[in-house]
C-alpha cells in the first residue's frame, strides 16, 4: 500500500510545484484571471455576514421586548369612514385585562397599558415624553429591571397613587447626572414621586424604550386620560410553545365577552412579537439569499473567465506540451497540472476573497449600526465552491491538453 | 562489445504509414524492414518529403505504423497505447531536436531533470538534482547548470537537449536533424559528442539530410518515396576534431 502511494504522493507534490510556477510566470494574468472569483467570494461573505448580523440585531431588539409576550390591542373604530387605527376603538376593559389572567391557562400575567404624551416638568427642565399606565406586574412580563429605587406595588395600583418609573433616557434630559429617585416630576401639574429608574434597553422596531415614564395604569385613566377604555393588554405566557393556544384562547374569550356573532369580525387586535420578528428574520432570510444569487452568477462568470485563460494558456504552451510528452509525460500528469493550475488559481483567488469580504464586512460594520457575523461555515463553503469551479472548469481545458498529439504539438510556433 | 551488439535494439517488419489528407492516401512509409542492433551509429538520409520524419516519429514511439510491426528493445511497440507508449518514451528514448525543444523559462538543469518527473518511479528532488547535474557534465556543461537557455549559445542549448535525452540512460538516442540550427564549427562539436557517446554504449539513430553530418555515422540509410533506398556500412567515419587533433599532434 505505501509503496504505490508515495509515488503518487511525490507525483502530485511535483505536479503542484510545476503548476504554481507557471502560475508565478504570469503574476498579473493570474491575480486578473482570479478577480472574478476574488469578488464572486468577497461579495458571498460580506452579504452573509451583513445578513447574518441583520437577523442576529433583530432577534436581539426583539429579546428586548420581552420573551412570550402578547400584546392585545384594543380595535380599529371607524367613524364616517375615518379610521382611528389600532386601539383607538372603546372595546377592552380592565374587566377584559382580569378575565384573561384568570381564564387563560397559560397565562402568567397581564397588564392593562394606558399611554399618551405628555409633558414632563422636573427640577427646573421640561420633556415631552410617553406616559404609559401599567400595572405592578410590568416589569416582570417585559422582562426588565430597575437600576436603582423599586417598582410601584398593588396598593400603588388599586389607590391610584402618583408614583412613575422613569427612563434612563428621560432621566437624563430632565435630572442629567443627579439620581431622580424620591425627586418630583409634574405632568400636566400633577407632582407624580419616582420611585425607580429603568434599565436601558435601547430602541427597538424604531422605538426607543428608553425614553417613557411608567405609572398606574389606574393613575393614567383616572387623571391624565380621563379614559374608561384601554388602547392595550400585555400579556406574558407561560412558555414559546404556548403562545398560539394562548392566543387563540385570548381570541376566543374575548369574542365572547364582547357578545361577538360568529359572523363579525374581531373588535381587537393580537400582536404576537415572535412573529414580528420572524417575519422581519425571513425577509431578511429571503433578501440574504437573493444577493447571495447575485454572488453565485458572478462565481459562474469568474469560473468561466478561469476556463478561456486556462484554454488560451494549454494554446500558448503547446510547445510544452509536446516536449514533456515526448519526454514521458503521461496525457494524466499533463492533464493533471492544468487541473491543478486552475484548482490552485480558483482556491487562491478564493483565500483572497474571502479576505476582501472580510475587510468589506467589517467597513459596512462602520456604515451600519450593528455588527457583521462571519461565520466559519459561509468561509468554509467559500473555499469548497472555489475549489469545484477550479476543477469543473479546468477540466475541458485540462482534457484539451492531454488530448494533443504529440507530433503536432512540438511542430506548433 | 561483440555479443552487445548481436542484440537487436530496433526491429521494423513490413513497417508503413498512411496519411489521409483528404480523398488522398499518402504512404508517407512504405512497407520498410531494418534492423538496428545495439551500439550502433546510423544515420537515416533522404530529402525532404523521402519519409525520414515519419520513420523517426514512428521510432520515438511519438507515432503508431499504420501496419506492420515494431520491437523496440524486444517490446512490440506498434501494439501499446498512448499511455505505455508515454512509459516507453521515458525509459527508452531520449529525443534531440533541430530546435532544441527546450523549456525557455527553466534552467539547464531543471530542463535535463524533466525526464525524471515523469518517471513511473519517480525520485526525490535531491536525487534528481545528481542525475541531472551528472548527465550536464557528461556533455561538458557542469558549469552551466543554472543558465536558463537563453544565456547559453546554439551548440550549448543543444547538449543540454542531449544530457536530457541521456539522463534516464535510453536505449536508444534519436536525433532529428540535431545540426541543423547550428553553425559548421559546432555542428562538428555536437557529431563529436554524438560519437564519444556512441563509443560509450549508446545507441544513436540521426536523421540528416547534410551528406557530411551522416558521414560522422558507422551505417547510412538512404531514404526515398517511403522505401529504404540503400542500406551501407560507412567502413571510415569522418574524423571527429578531437581525433584530427590527436592524430596531427
Amino acid at each position: 500500500m505505501a509503496s504505490t502511494f508515495r509515488p503518487l504522493l511525490l507525483q502530485a507534490q511535483l505536479t503542484a510545484s510545476i503548476s504554481l510556477r507557471a502560475l508565478r510566470r504570469n503574476q498579473l494574468r493570474s491575480g486578473l484571471t482570479a478577480l472574478g472569483i476574488i469578488i464572486g467570494i468577497a461579495s458571498v461573505i460580506s452579504l452573509v455576514a451583513v445578513g447574518n448580523g441583520a437577523r442576529a440585531d433583530i432577534e436581539e431588539q426583539v429579546a428586548t421586548l420581552g420573551e412570550n409576550l402578547l400584546t392585545v390591542f384594543a380595535g380599529n373604530m371607524r367613524s364616517g369612514g375615518v379610521s382611528g387605527g389600532l386601539g383607538s376603538a372603546s372595546s377592552l376593559t380592565i374587566e377584559d385585562a382580569g378575565a384573561i389572567v384568570r381564564e387563560v391557562p397559560d397565562v402568567l400575567a397581564v397588564s392593562p397599558e394606558s399611554s399618551s404624551t405628555a409633558q414632563a416638568v422636573a427640577n427646573g427642565r421640561n420633556w415631552s415624553t410617553s406616559v404609559v399606565g401599567e400595572s405592578s406586574e410590568y416589569l416582570l412580563i417585559r422582562d426588565w429591571k430597575l437600576v436603582s429605587g423599586t417598582m410601584f406595588t398593588d396598593r400603588d395600583v388599586s389607590s391610584a397613587a402618583k408614583v412613575a418609573l422613569i427612563g434612563s433616557k428621560t432621566a437624563l434630559e430632565l435630572f442629567g447626572p443627579l439620581d431622580p429617585v424620591g425627586q418630583s416630576v409634574r405632568i400636566r401639574n400633577i407632582p407624580f414621586t419616582i420611585t425607580g429608574v429603568l434599565v436601558s434597553k435601547g430602541a427597538a422596531l424604531g422605538q426607543n424604550q428608553d425614553d417613557r415614564l411608567i405609572i398606574p395604569y389606574t393613575t393614567a385613566m383616572k387623571r391624565l386620560t380621563g379614559e374608561r377604555y384601554l388602547r392595550s393588554i400585555n400579556v406574558r405566557v407561560t412558555r414559546a410553545e404556548r403562545m398560539t393556544t394562548a392566543q387563540q384562547q385570548i381570541t376566543s374569550l374575548l369574542r365572547q365577552r364582547h357578545g361577538l356573532a360568529p359572523e363579525r369580525s374581531d373588535d381587537f387586535g393580537i400582536f404576537n412579537q415572535q412573529e414580528i420578528a420572524d417575519t422581519v428574520g425571513s425577509i431578511t432570510v429571503i433578501i440574504t439569499l437573493l444577493l447571495g444569487a447575485i454572488a453565485g452568477i458572478s462565481l459562474l462568470v469568474g469560473g468561466i473567465g478561469i476556463m478561456n485563460i486556462m484554454l488560451v494558456s494549454v494554446t500558448e504552451r503547446t510547445r510544452e506540451i509536446g516536449i514533456r510528452m515526448a519526454v514521458g509525460a503521461q496525457p494524466a500528469a499533463i492533464s493533471f497540472q492544468f487541473l491543478i493550475e486552475a484548482i490552485i488559481l480558483s482556491v487562491l483567488g478564493g483565500s483572497a476573497g474571502v479576505l476582501l469580504g472580510i475587510g468589506i464586512a467589517k467597513l459596512l460594520e462602520l456604515a451600519l449600526n450593528f455588527k457583521a457575523i462571519i461565520s466559519i461555515g459561509s468561509i468554509l463553503l467559500a473555499f469548497g465552491v472555489s475549489f469545484s469551479i477550479g476543477v469543473f472548469f479546468g477540466f475541458y481545458p485540462a482534457r484539451k491538453a492531454a488530448a494533443l498529439n504529440p507530433i503536432e504539438a512540438l511542430r506548433y510556433e | 562489445m561483440s555479443a552487445a551488439a548481436e542484440i537487436p535494439v530496433v526491429q521494423l517488419r513490413a513497417v508503413s504509414k498512411t496519411y489521409v489528407a483528404g480523398e488522398v492516401e499518402v504512404k508517407a512509409v512504405c512497407a520498410i524492414d531494418a534492423e538496428i542492433v545495439h551500439g550502433e551509429f546510423v544515420a537515416i538520409v533522404g530529402a525532404s518529403g523521402s519519409g525520414k520524419s515519419t520513420l523517426m516519429n514512428i521510432l520515438g514511439c511519438l507515432d503508431k505504423p499504420s501496419s506492420g510491426e515494431y520491437r523496440l528493445d524486444g517490446v512490440r511497440v506498434s501494439a501499446l497505447d498512448r499511455r505505455q507508449l508515454a512509459v516507453v518514451r521515458n525509459e527508452k528514448i531520449g529525443f534531440v531536436f533541430q530546435g532544441f525543444n527546450l523549456l525557455s523559462r527553466m534552467t539547464a538543469l531543471e530542463n535535463v531533470e524533466l525526464p525524471l518527473l515523469y518517471s513511473t518511479q519517480p525520485s526525490r528532488a535531491r536525487t534528481r538534482h545528481q542525475r541531472a547535474g551528472e548527465a550536464l557534465r557528461r556533455v561538458d556543461l557542469g558549469s552551466r547548470l543554472g543558465h536558463t537557455p537563453s544565456q547559453l549559445s546554439g551548440g550549448q542549448q543543444q547538449r543540454v537537449a542531449i544530457a536530457r535525452a541521456l539522463v534516464n540512460n535510453p536505449e536508444v538516442l534519436l536525433a532529428d536533424e540535431p545540426t541543423g540550427n547550428l553553425d559548421s564549427h559546432t555542428s562538428a562539436e555536437i557529431m563529436g559528442l554524438f560519437r564519444e557517446l556512441n563509443r560509450c554504449g549508446t545507441t544513436v539513430i540521426m536523421i540528416t539530410h547534410e551528406p557530411d553530418i551522416a558521414g560522422y555515422s558507422g551505417r547510412i540509410l538512404t531514404m526515398l518515396d517511403g522505401r529504404i533506398l540503400s542500406d551501407v556500412i560507412n567502413a571510415a567515419p569522418q574524423l571527429t576534431a578531437t581525433q584530427r587533433s590527436s592524430g596531427t599532434g
